[in-house]
């Protein structure tokens, strides 16, 4: 059985008085009700689709074919191969292995990055002595450049480093830097202290918009500083924790410099390589860029996973 | 617009562009046109300051003569690595027209790309580059016959050692005993033990796919007699002779002669090692500072001088096919190799032109600097990287076990060597 929903004396295709309404509130729909938006929001979203957007869709096309780059007007044939790629990426220990030290990175990084920066934050936010100096002090090795901070922590964590005199018969052995379960370890708790200070500040920005009259009412609750931090504090920079964790994520799974320099490519013997360093080995040094492809884009759609299931979970009401 | 339907639109971008993306090649370049085109064109020199005080020079006098095909050089731009940044160059399209500092591990991954111009196609091309290098020329052919590479210089490597660290470790300075695997452990213990140095060598143990041309590689090539790592597309290692060099390396980590852990800076140098592998070019560096000497590397039977291979450690010249005036190139490649630049090379970077008989065709410079004598004689005696398809992987390949079994220990050598085999055996036999 059929309905005709169209009004008795209305003749298909017929114009009917509803007809500009609906154009205009299709107009509306997708240019928004001010169109001289989208003249000011373009030359972003052309940046973002030019650098963002168009280098993924490539990779993604790439991981599906028989690729390598060639000089301009070279003709070569690169057919569709499937999921050969991703098959061999998966297949190859070298990935898996990357992958399984990014899980192990993942997991000391981000509960001690929020934990860290959080009770930091707090601590910054009280009226403390030389609050500025504790500020800029967390926020210095953000901005210093990874191969000098690098550097410094290569001179306490070598064999003959700081760290290792100090501990004197206690030192490891083999030492950090070589020694295949410290090394991602080590690797985690640089990028923490590295990037702390940028988590620092995102705290201290959300801190700011913790009512006051909270703290006093639970004050005169009876709730200590423990009390309130857990009750209060926590809760009320939520938002803040979901940021925090999914950029935790995101510069973890592109994690590149430390272990290309820390433990000198990954070592040893991979055992701090990253899937972005194995990403570097096999596209530009090795000159397979689709079997790279295949990898970032694995990598791309785990970040994907983890931070939309950290977003329900620390999000849910 | 809510998140759901930015998200949507950015994946339909995405998946758009990808589709985009595919958009094929065009054209092609090359043919007899291209080789004889004439005009200006550009040059990459390698980074370090004596290379670039002789490009320079060389530059001016090819200027001097040529207005019309004027020459502009330029270091290599900065990157992780030289080949990276030349590979990315054939890329873009935007690859000068010649590269003194051409890796000859490189040679295949450029070749496959299309960015080379195979240096027969110039009526004189092959007839030249066999002429000045003689036998040793035949390494740096492709697999398809054709030179794409011009060979040309070498930094065949050598054991360098401290004369005052042997001294202070009881081991004769003058006449260090290096020549077998036993003489060089016994050496290396001594040299530990008293304290002389922490290490007695210290090659770097970091994965990079070329580390294994300064540690395994020369022992391999003495042992062997001249053996390529790969050779009639099969792997070569998995030998009794690269069991052996497997072997007295591990012995030199296990005993702690040698670090597993990289040194940040110059073990040698600094004087953390009393023994280096190292070409020509580290008399310059070291010489002044350091009371050096040099021996042959060592074998198991402790071959003469006189017949030990080693690694070339060469880098080499090639005309890329981006290059407009490819006629121009070619001549200044000839220009550049020819026996007058080739001494002015020599004489600025102590670095040996892979030039026959490179000895008396300089007796004056070899007589002025004795030192570069050892250094000239070896050069006659060097094995090169294996000219085959997919090399950077097969290094990595083999750095990789190497890494474990020899340098960390953690799997047998010999199940090392096999499993590096098989996968060089395959890696070899592709396109």
């Amino acid at each position: 059985m059929t309905t005709d929903t169209r009004p008795p004396d209305t003749e298909p295709g017929a114009e009917t008085d509803a007809s500009p309404g609906r154009r205009r509130f299709g107009l509306t729909t997708v240019l928004g009700r001010q169109p001289l938006g989208i003249v000011f929001a373009a030359p972003y979203a052309v940046f973002l689709a030019v650098i963002f957007a168009y280098p993924i869709g490539l990779a993604v096309w790439i991981s599906f074919h028989d690729y390598f780059f060639t000089a301009p007007g070279v003709v070569v044939d690169r057919p569709f191969v499937g999921l050969d790629n991703y098959v061999e990426a998966v297949s190859d220990p070298a990935v898996r292995k990357s992958f399984l030290n990014v899980a192990v990175f993942l997991v000391i990084n981000v509960p001690l990055t929020v934990v860290l920066s959080l009770v930091l934050a707090a601590a910054l936010n009280g009226a403390i002595r030389a609050r500025i100096f504790f500020r800029v002090s967390y926020f210095v090795p953000y901005i210093s450049a990874s191969v000098a901070v690098v550097a410094v922590w290569l001179f306490l964590f070598s064999n003959n480093g700081f760290v290792n005199q100090l501990l004197g018969p206690l030192a490891p052995d083999p030492s950090w830097l070589v020694n295949k379960t410290l090394a991602m370890p080590l690797i985690a708790l640089f990028v923490t202290w590295k990037q702390l200070g940028l988590f620092i500040l995102l705290y201290l920005a959300a801190l700011q918009g913790v009512g006051k009259e909270l703290y006093e009412s639970a004050s005169m609750d009876g709730a200590g500083k423990f009390g309130s931090f857990m009750n209060i504090t926590v809760p009320g920079v939520r938002s803040a924790t979901t940021l925090v964790v999914i950029l935790s994520i995101i510069t973890g799974a592109n994690l590149f410099t430390e272990p290309y320099l820390l433990t000198n490519g990954g070592g040893p013997n991979g055992a701090s390589s990253s899937p972005v360093l194995v990403m570097y080995q096999r596209g530009i040094e090795q000159g397979n860029p689709d079997i790279a492809s295949a990898i970032g884009v694995l990598l791309m759609i785990g970040v994907l996973v983890i931070a939309f299931i950290n977003k329900r979970i620390l999000e849910r009401d | 617009m809510n998140i759901k339907k930015t998200s949507a639109l950015g994946i339909s971008l995405v998946f758009a562009l990808s589709a985009a993306a595919c958009g094929g090649d065009d054209g092609g370049s090359g043919g007899d046109a291209a080789t004889s085109a004439t005009g200006p064109i550009k040059i990459w020199l390698s980074n370090n300051p004596e290379e670039i005080a002789w490009g320079e020079k060389m530059v001016d006098a090819w200027n001097a003569d040529h207005p019309d095909e004027e020459v502009t050089a330029q270091e290599i731009p900065a990157g992780k690595s030289s080949e990276e940044v030349i590979g990315a160059a054939i890329t873009a399209g935007n690859a000068p027209c010649l590269v003194f500092n051409t890796s000859p591990a490189a040679i295949p991954q450029f070749q496959k790309q299309g960015g080379l111009v195979p240096l027969d196609s110039f009526p004189d091309g092959k007839e030249y580059i066999e002429s000045r290098s003689g036998d040793t020329a035949e390494q740096y052919q492709s697999s398809d016959g054709q030179y794409y590479q011009l060979p040309w210089k070498a930094n065949p490597v050598m054991i360098f050692y401290n004369k005052d660290l042997m001294k202070k470790a009881g081991v004769d300075p003058e006449n260090p005993p290096l020549a077998t695997y036993d003489e060089f452990l016994d050496t290396s213990e001594k040299i530990v033990s008293s304290g002389a140095a922490e290490a007695a060598i210290w090659p770097a143990p970091s994965s990079e796919f070329y580390q294994s041309w300064f540690d395994f590689y020369p022992l391999f090539a003495a042992e062997t007699g001249g053996t390529q790592l790969v050779e009639d597309g099969k792997a070569t290692f998995n030998s009794p002779e690269g069991e052996a060099v497997a072997e007295f390396w591990r012995t030199m980590y296990e005993n702690g002669y040698s670090q597993n852990e990289a040194y940040n800076g110059d073990s040698f140098a600094d004087g953390k090692a009393a023994m280096a592998i190292v070409g020509p070019w580290a008399i310059a560096v070291y010489g002044e500072d350091t009371n050096w000497g040099a021996a042959p590397v060592p074998t198991s039977a402790g071959t003469s001088a006189e017949e030990t291979y080693t690694f070339s450690d060469a880098k080499n010249v090639a005309i890329y096919s981006a290059c407009k005036a490819q006629g121009t190139a070619w001549e200044v490649l000839k220009f550049a190799t020819s026996e007058e630049q080739d001494g002015a090379l020599l004489e600025s970077t102590g670095q040996m032109p892979i030039r026959d008989g490179l000895e008396t065709a300089y007796p004056d410079y070899f007589k002025a600097n004795p030192d570069y004598t050892q250094f000239a004689a070896q050069a006659a005696r060097t094995v090169e990287v294996p000219n085959v398809p997919n090399s950077i992987e097969i290094w990595q390949t083999f750095r990789d076990e190497y890494s474990k079994s020899v340098i960390f220990g953690e799997t047998e050598i010999a199940d090392a060597l096999s499993a590096a085999a098989a996968e060089v055996d395959d890696l070899a036999g592709q396109e």
